[in-house]
Order: structure tokens, then C-alpha cells, then sequence
């Protein structure tokens, strides 16, 4: 029951994105929608990403210099275990579970309140192609904004490890350089980025899922909301494990 | 014109609607009323395309919207407008860009243009002081008048009414109804209203349904209607003493 429950949920969120994905009936329209998502969706979430990616790379740091210091260890290997977890692994799906959500929320409560109050009947009425014009400009707009708020998340992280080590001294700004410089690979960045946008896709494609197929009231949209940010959560870390894998060979 | 016929409607085991079959003119106000749980709701959808009927037809002008290609029901929902029950205004709009919204995606107006249709509409329906309000901001009244704006930003040929005055008091519904009337013959359009309101029935009923059990069960106007024998449609319409009452006079009055 629960597979075939599963099969239909899928199939019934390809038919939709089967819909989502169709050029904008108004390109006009379009672009202005998207830009007011690129704010809601992403400059709104610049201020959580910093604080939290800030604490973050300190935490990180802390933690490093206390279970891995060693006579044996060279006293870069701090900078270097908070660079590589920062680069490849919180800013891009640590952050977007938390993105998932703050964004995968709003967009559920959105979209569904739309749908109870019969806003997106009037526009089925109206020849609009709802599913396109609601859906498509939020993922566009988080999966053009997601790069620009990971290398923020990357900035604010390694500022955090910086700011720990300076006010607490547990080590020297110079070791933490040496470290974070150690055997620099481009590549992880890229990893990071390539892997946010898959996930920016996850989180609004599916909230938006959740979001227009709501039926009911108030309440409805409320567990709609919940159960979309549990799929998304679910889906960025299964598509890590398998992205991770495709990319980091 | 409308003209549906047939038209059969399921849901699970439950048959919703018996084979209806009506015309719908225009430049007429048409009435659909009957107990909630009649089929009002659904028939409604049915013609607007919400919902597709298992069995017959329904045509608008002759052309059959049921068997219709997409891009041609797509063009051709622009001849329709639509005034849902809770006025389903879009809330990250003002009123003024809420009448301009179909302006917008269908029209090939310049922006100027556009704003001065917009503002003529909200002038016929006397809101044009509300055009910079958003709608959380309006009466429920008010919310129908600006969504009653919307519906004829593009001049359409079809209006649809789901319970127009629901939640509104009689002389605000009296207000609505009779600019839903007034459209209806200033631009001599095919209007159905979905309705269960009594002085609606009785203002502008030009062409009423009743439905029970999802089966039509009387068709008339607000003059015949007084003087029906049905049975079921004058429990339906005289409920209470006072409206029985009212009813008596108003044939002796004749």
C-alpha cells in the first residue's frame, strides 16, 4: 500500500512538472515574477544563511582543535577539516535542509492557501496555466540565487572559524591560513554549487507539489506544509549521497 | 448561448448529476438554486470546465467545450468570467493590478491602455476610490465588486456567479445582483448564477433552474415562479410561515 501510495504521489508530481516546465505564457510577467522570488526566496534567507553558517564555522573549528589536536597532528589540520566539511558538505545540503524549512514552508502555506481560497481556480478560469505560472518562477528564481547564497554560507563559515580563533586564541590566524590553503581543490566549490541547485530544484519543486495539490482548509495546508519539508529533507539527502558519489569520483 | 444536455455527473458511487439538459441565452440572467448538496456547485463546474461530465455535451455558441482541443479551451476561456463565492481575489495584488492581471496576460494593450480599461471597470462598479488597496483591506462587498471587475476586465462573453451574496447582507447583495443584472444587459452576455439567496430569485431571475437530487426540476422565471405548483420548489422557496405569507399577498396583490 505504502509503495503504491508512493508511485501515484511520484507520478501525480511528473505530471505536474510536465505542466511546470512549458514556456511562460507572458515572458514579461514571467521575469517580474521571478525577480520578486529571487528576493522572497533568496535575499529574504541571506541574513540565516550568514548567522548560521557564522556559528557553524566557529563550532566546527572549536570542535576540530579540541578532538583532533595532537602532538603527531600538524596544527593546519584544523583549518583544513573545517575548510573541506564547510566546502563540501554544510553549504551546500546542510544549508538547504535549512533551507528546506524556512523556503519549502512558505511556499507550501503559498501555494495552498491559494489553492483553498479558489485563487488558482481563477486562474485555470481565467486560460492561465497555473502550475506554470506559480511554480516555475520560484524554482528559476532559487536555482539562479542558490550559488550566490552558498559561496555566502562558504564566506560566512570560514569567518567564523577566523573570528573563534582570534577571540578565543585556541589558534593562530596564521595556522588556520595554512590550513584552509592546504591542497585547495576548485573543484569542491563547484561540487558545492552543482549540488545546491539540484537541491534548490528538490525544495521548491516538491513544496510547490505539496502546495497545489492541498485539499480542505486551513489545517490541510498546515500538514501539507510539515509533510513537504519532511519529503524535501528526505529527498536533498538520498540525491546527496547519490551526487556526492557521481561527482566526487 | 449555452446549451448543456445530458449531462451526467459521478463521484465514486455517488451520481452528483441525472442528465441535465438546459439553454442558457444571452443578454439573460441565468439562475441556478436548489438545496445545498442539489448540485449546484457541480453543474456549475461542469460548464465552466472544472469538472468533465461522464456523459453528455455542453457548447458555448455551438463550439463543444468538452471535446475541445486545449489551445483552443485555453483561448477561449478568455471569453469567460468568473465571480467565485469568496471572490478569490489574488492577495500579493492591489485591486487595481488584481483588474489588471487578465489585462496583462492576454491582452496585447500598451501598459496606458491597460490602466485606463482597469479603471473603467472599477468606475462601473463604483470602487475606483479602493484601486489602491490590497483586498485583505476591502468589505466582503467590496471584494465582490472588485473580483466582478476582474471578471469583465476583458470584455467577455460568459459570467459565471458561484453564490455571489453568500456572507453579504441583503442590501449589499442587492447591490451585487443588480450590477451582475445590469452587465449582463449592458454587454448582452450569457450570465448563470449559482445562487440559493430568495431576492436574487425574485430581482433579476430572467431564466431560473431548480435542481433537486441532481435532477432539474423546474425551469421558469421570477414571475412564474410564484404561481408553481412544484412541490419540492415550494418547500424549497416558502420555508418559513412569514414567506408564505408574503407570497399570498403578492398573488392577490396581482
Amino acid at each position: 500500500m505504502f509503495l503504491f501510495d508512493s508511485v501515484k504521489t511520484f507520478g501525480s508530481y511528473l505530471i505536474l512538472m510536465k505542466r511546470v516546465i512549458t514556456p511562460p505564457q507572458r515572458w514579461r510577467i514571467f521575469f517580474r515574477q521571478m525577480m520578486h522570488e529571487v528576493y522572497q526566496l533568496g535575499v529574504n534567507s541571506i541574513p540565516i544563511v550568514l548567522l548560521i553558517s557564522f556559528f557553524i564555522g566557529a563550532v566546527i573549528c572549536i570542535q576540530m582543535k579540541l578532538n583532533i589536536e595532537s602532538p603527531w597532528m600538524p596544527k593546519f589540520v584544523v583549518g583544513y577539516a573545517t575548510r573541506e566539511i564547510l566546502l563540501l558538505e554544510f553549504s551546500s545540503s546542510i544549508m538547504c535542509l535549512i533551507l528546506a524549512g524556512k523556503v519549502g514552508s512558505n511556499i507550501t502555506s503559498e501555494i495552498g492557501t491559494m489553492r483553498v481560497t479558489q485563487q488558482i481556480d481563477a486562474l485555470e478560469i481565467m486560460g492561465v496555466n497555473s502550475a506554470n505560472f506559480l511554480i516555475l518562477p520560484k524554482i528559476s528564481a532559487l536555482m539562479a540565487i542558490i550559488p550566490i547564497l552558498v559561496v555566502f554560507s562558504m564566506a560566512a563559515g570560514v569567518g567564523g572559524a577566523f573570528a573563534i580563533g582570534k577571540f578565543t586564541g585556541i589558534m593562530t590566524a596564521q595556522d588556520l591560513i595554512v590550513g584552509l590553503q592546504y591542497e585547495f581543490n576548485q573543484w569542491y566549490i563547484w561540487c558545492s554549487i552543482i549540488k545546491a541547485i539540484a537541491f534548490a530544484f528538490i525544495i521548491t519543486s516538491v513544496a510547490s507539489f505539496y502546495g497545489y495539490n492541498v485539499k480542505g482548509g486551513s489545517i490541510e495546508v498546515g500538514k501539507a506544509s510539515t509533510n513537504a519539508v519532511v519529503s524535501c529533507s528526505a529527498l536533498i539527502l538520498f540525491s546527496d549521497m547519490v551526487l556526492t558519489q557521481l561527482l566526487m569520483q | 448561448m449555452i446549451e448543456i444536455s445530458s449531462i451526467h455527473k459521478r463521484f465514486e458511487d455517488q451520481e452528483v448529476l441525472k442528465g441535465i439538459t438546459a439553454t442558457f441565452e444571452n443578454g439573460k440572467t441565468n439562475l441556478i438554486i436548489g438545496k445545498s448538496g442539489a448540485g449546484k456547485t457541480v453543474l456549475l463546474k461542469c460548464i465552466v470546465g472544472l469538472e468533465i461530465p461522464e456523459e453528455g455535451t455542453i457548447t458555448y455558441d455551438g463550439r463543444d467545450i468538452i471535446h475541445m482541443h486545449k489551445k483552443e479551451a485555453a483561448k477561449m476561456r478568455q471569453e469567460i468570467g468568473m465571480l467565485f463565492q469568496n471572490a478569490a481575489l489574488f492577495d500579493s495584488m492591489s485591486v487595481l493590478e488584481n483588474v489588471m492581471f487578465p489585462l496583462d496576460m492576454f491582452s496585447s494593450m500598451t501598459y496606458n491602455e491597460r490602466i485606463k480599461r482597469a479603471r473603467a471597470c472599477l468606475e462601473r462598479v463604483n470602487l475606483i476610490e479602493a484601486q489602491d488597496k490590497s483586498p485583505e483591506e476591502l468589505s466582503g462587498g467590496m471584494q465582490k465588486r472588485a473580483a466582478i471587475a476582474r471578471a469583465i476586465a476583458l470584455g467577455p462573453k460568459y459570467l459565471f456567479c458561484d453564490e455571489p451574496n453568500s456572507g453579504l447582507d441583503p442590501q449589499t447583495s442587492l447591490i451585487i445582483d443588480e450590477l451582475i443584472h445590469g452587465i449582463t444587459e449592458e454587454y448582452n452576455i450569457t450570465t448563470i448564477v449559482n445562487t440559493h439567496d430568495m431576492n436574487s430569485v425574485m430581482n433579476i431571475g430572467d431564466h431560473i433552474l431548480f435542481l433537486a437530487n441532481g435532477e432539474l426540476s423546474w425551469e421558469g422565471n421570477n414571475k412564474e415562479i410564484l404561481n408553481t405548483d412544484n412541490k419540492t420548489l415550494n418547500e424549497f422557496l416558502f420555508s418559513s410561515e412569514i414567506l408564505r405569507q408574503v407570497k399570498e399577498q403578492a398573488l392577490h396583490s396581482k
